[in-house]
């Protein structure tokens, strides 16, 4: 159960891992999550799905090296398992015609940003899709978002590939020359809250995608918790999707940091 | 309340109990003192996670329920939420037939090694004994029911395994815990073919992320799955019902039937400031942390705040748990605050009394109203409203209400807040048709456990919003009886 089919490096620290889970190939839908454990004294940790393969009964997820579990994972090859793979948790992605939605992604970001910009362009959207990342090494999945953009805009901090300046940039740069319906940012954190701001002057409705500390990933442990309007919502289970505009980045930043 | 249907397997009238009855008098068994069972120092208890309670040996058993009056009409039975057969298993612990007596326990009650730990006999059973109307102390029903069940776990030869029947009718649980694991072994006997899916990544629900090790040692629960699977039940981990698979997709497997247990999952929270500040956290998160995941011990990769002072909000069995983990994981002081008096603590007396015993303090009518934190956004102190009793509220309970201006700031931490649970969503947002009540639990008929879905049962929390591992266990049996009388009739 749960081998790993295909790996692949982004990047040093970034890796793509196709994984053998036909019940949650099957049943998942944009915006879904897993928690995966490697074990038996692993920690569960929360990645989003980035695509699916029914044939191969398949998900895919990519990973940033980050921490002990995070390269534990990134540590597995071809025909090692997860001691644990569970889902499809959280709320899929609430996907209409709009008319022209703007995907932005940033980092290892793009990963759950992808099945939203194929979703959006299914749908009928007019899409532009912007992948942000610090250098070139870092964009990742760039081919695969392409045919499913009607825009690609790459933008990397230092310059390397596409242009050289933040995600909002671009953004900012798209927004001023056309009507924009709505915005997907999936990214750092840092990165969500700016992209929040930016759209909240010009009202554009804005979704992220969060991904924060979770246990159980079920609505059972509550550590996951973000204000999101004023309330406390747990990211499980009534995410991991939110209005930008409602949520309380500053706090959501701080939580992150629980644990270092 | 659940009638038991089925026959008694150690009635009354046999010669056996009228002769143990005839053998004292009444004056004789009253002046016995109830046991004392014997428990870990306290001292050395806050260094480990062993088991306090240690159990009675067989003499004190004997001696214990040669006390029971073995009464014409037994109150304590009407005390137990599934009637079990209280002075039935009692009088063969007296006679020394224990075998005998966990078979009587286990013809109401699937996890009698469990309830024998963790039921709040204090106020079922034991509190309609016959003894209290003595002004004595009640016969230890609890100490009997634990060392029945464990006698049998002890001696009992491992259960065969049943060979799977091909054309058994095949029924699927959803959630672990007791009410799932109950149900499993109810239907099992029956002849079915029962799968449990379970959403984490080990078996037992609530009985192994929620009750610590101290309290319910995980060999005793992992004994009781063993034997549910000797009998053929099957269990899929990492499975969420109503997310993984569908109830249409159980239904295309070949399902006939469906028993949603999915527990009270969703942790409360107050709603005051500071809440979400680093350190603070649900007592779901720190016991499951600790118990499910490991945190704090060698080879374990899950973090873990470890608090030097510790503040537990809340009166429950949880609140307790939390409070005497967190001094077993290092909190010099650990401090239960409580909105009511000690009198009103809805946990077992047993337990609050281990607590104080493991140094544990207690600020009783005292409520959270504000958390404060340091520059980094880690908990540095707690506000608390002081508070007094004044009318009964609904619960019968005589309600908190705060004292106007008298507020104390104490430094903290760690806060576990831990008041109360809300039924896990997952499984009532996921099924079409299914009438779901006001506070998220799953609607069902009160007798047979059915749902609005036909052939869809539900039971313990997730209908309940949050109660005890015996009522869970009770509509478990229930559902399965229920379950079984339909699926016989073809009513379908």
């Amino acid at each position: 159960m749960y081998k790993i089919l295909d790996k692949e490096h982004f990047s040093e620290h970034v890796v793509k891992l196709v994984v053998e889970a036909p019940m949650i190939a099957r049943s998942r839908r944009p915006g879904h999550f897993v928690i995966v454990r490697v074990g038996e004294g692993g920690e569960r940790i929360p990645l989003t799905i980035a695509d699916s393969d029914l044939e191969r009964g398949s998900i895919t997820l990519v990973v940033q090296e980050v921490g002990v579990s995070t390269r534990k994972i990134c540590a597995l090859n071809v025909g090692d398992e997860f001691t644990d793979v569970v889902g499809p948790l959280g709320r899929a992605t609430h996907v209409e015609n709009v008319g022209t939605v703007v995907c932005c992604g940033g980092g290892v970001g793009v990963a759950p940003l992808l099945p939203i910009v194929k979703a959006m362009k299914q749908a009928g959207n007019r899409v532009v899709t912007i992948l942000a990342a610090r250098t070139a090494d870092l964009i990742i999945l760039r081919d695969q978002v392409a045919p499913f953009s009607d825009e690609l805009i790459i933008m990397t901090d230092d310059g390397s590939l596409g242009r050289k300046g933040l995600v909002t940039a671009g953004l900012e740069e798209v927004v001023k020359r056309e009507k924009v319906d709505q915005v997907v940012a999936i990214g750092p954190a840092v990165m969500m809250k700016f992209v929040s701001k930016l759209t909240e002057g010009y009202a554009i409705p804005t979704m992220v995608s969060l991904n924060t500390i979770m246990v159980d990933g079920t609505g059972m442990c509550g550590a996951c918790r973000v204000t999101v309007g004023g309330k406390t919502k747990f990211v499980c289970i009534d995410g991991p999707e939110f209005d930008a505009h409602k949520v309380d980045f500053d706090e959501m930043i701080m939580r992150l940091r629980s644990y270092n | 309340m659940q009638q038991n249907n089925c026959q008694p397997l150690a009635p009354r009238e046999d010669a056996w109990r009228e002769e143990l009855r005839k053998s004292m008098t009444a004056k004789e068994r009253t002046a016995i003192l109830r046991a004392v069972m014997s428990q870990l120092p306290p001292d050395y208890r806050v260094t480990n996670n062993e088991e306090v309670n240690c159990g009675l040996s067989a003499e004190q058993a004997v001696l214990e329920a040669t006390r029971c009056l073995d009464c014409p009409d037994p109150q304590c039975v009407t005390g137990c939420p599934v009637n079990i057969d209280i002075p039935g298993f009692i009088k063969n612990i007296q006679r020394g037939d224990f075998a005998m007596a966990a078979a009587v326990l286990r013809q109401t009650s699937a996890l009698p090694a469990v309830c024998g730990r963790v039921c709040p006999q204090e106020k079922q059973c034991e509190s309609r004994c016959i003894y209290g109307k003595m002004k004595k102390q009640p016969v230890a029903i609890g100490y009997l029911e634990r060392f029945a069940a464990d006698e049998e776990m002890r001696v009992a030869a491992p259960v065969k395994p049943v060979p799977p029947d091909p054309d058994a009718v095949r029924i699927a649980v959803a959630g672990s815990g007791p009410a799932g694991l109950s149900f499993a072994g109810e239907m099992a006997r029956r002849g079915y073919a029962v799968t449990v899916y379970e959403a984490l990544h080990e078996i037992g629900g609530v009985l192994i992320y929620g009750i610590p090790e101290f309290r319910l040692p995980n060999s005793i629960v992992e004994a009781e799955i063993r034997k549910l699977e000797a009998l053929g039940v099957k269990f899929i981990k990492d499975c969420i019902v109503g997310k993984t698979i569908s109830y249409e997709d159980l239904r295309q497997m070949g399902f006939s039937g469906l028993f949603v247990a999915s527990g009270a999952g969703l942790p409360r929270f107050m709603g005051i400031p500071g809440e979400n500040l680093i350190g603070v956290m649900s007592s779901n998160e720190y016991l499951t942390r600790v118990n499910l995941m490991g945190a704090g011990r060698e080879g374990y990769d899950t973090p873990v705040t470890r608090g030097r002072k510790a503040i537990i909000v809340g009166g429950g069995n949880t609140a307790m748990d939390s409070v005497r983990t967190a001094r077993r994981m290092g909190a010099e002081k650990a401090v239960i605050v409580y909105r009511r008096s000690e009198a009103e603590m809805p946990a077992r007396i047993e337990e609050v009394a281990h607590a104080k015993e493991e140094g544990v303090e207690f600020m009783t009518l005292h409520n959270p109203v504000e958390y404060l934190g340091d520059d980094k956004g880690h908990v540095r102190a707690v506000r608390l409203q002081r508070m007094e009793l004044g009318e009964p509220d609904e619960s019968g309970r005589r309600s908190p209400v705060p004292v106007p201006g008298d507020i104390v700031e104490v430094e903290t931490d760690l806060v576990i807040v831990s008041v109360g649970v809300s039924p896990n969503p997952l499984i009532p947002h996921a099924i079409e048709g299914l009438e779901v009540g006001r506070r998220g639990t799953i609607e069902v008929d009160s007798e047979t456990m059915e749902s609005s879905v036909p052939d869809l049962f539900a039971g313990g929390d997730i209908v309940r919003g949050g109660a005890t591992v015996i009522l869970a266990m009770g509509d478990g049996r229930r559902a399965a009886a229920a379950m079984d009388s339909k699926l016989k009739s073809g009513n379908r």
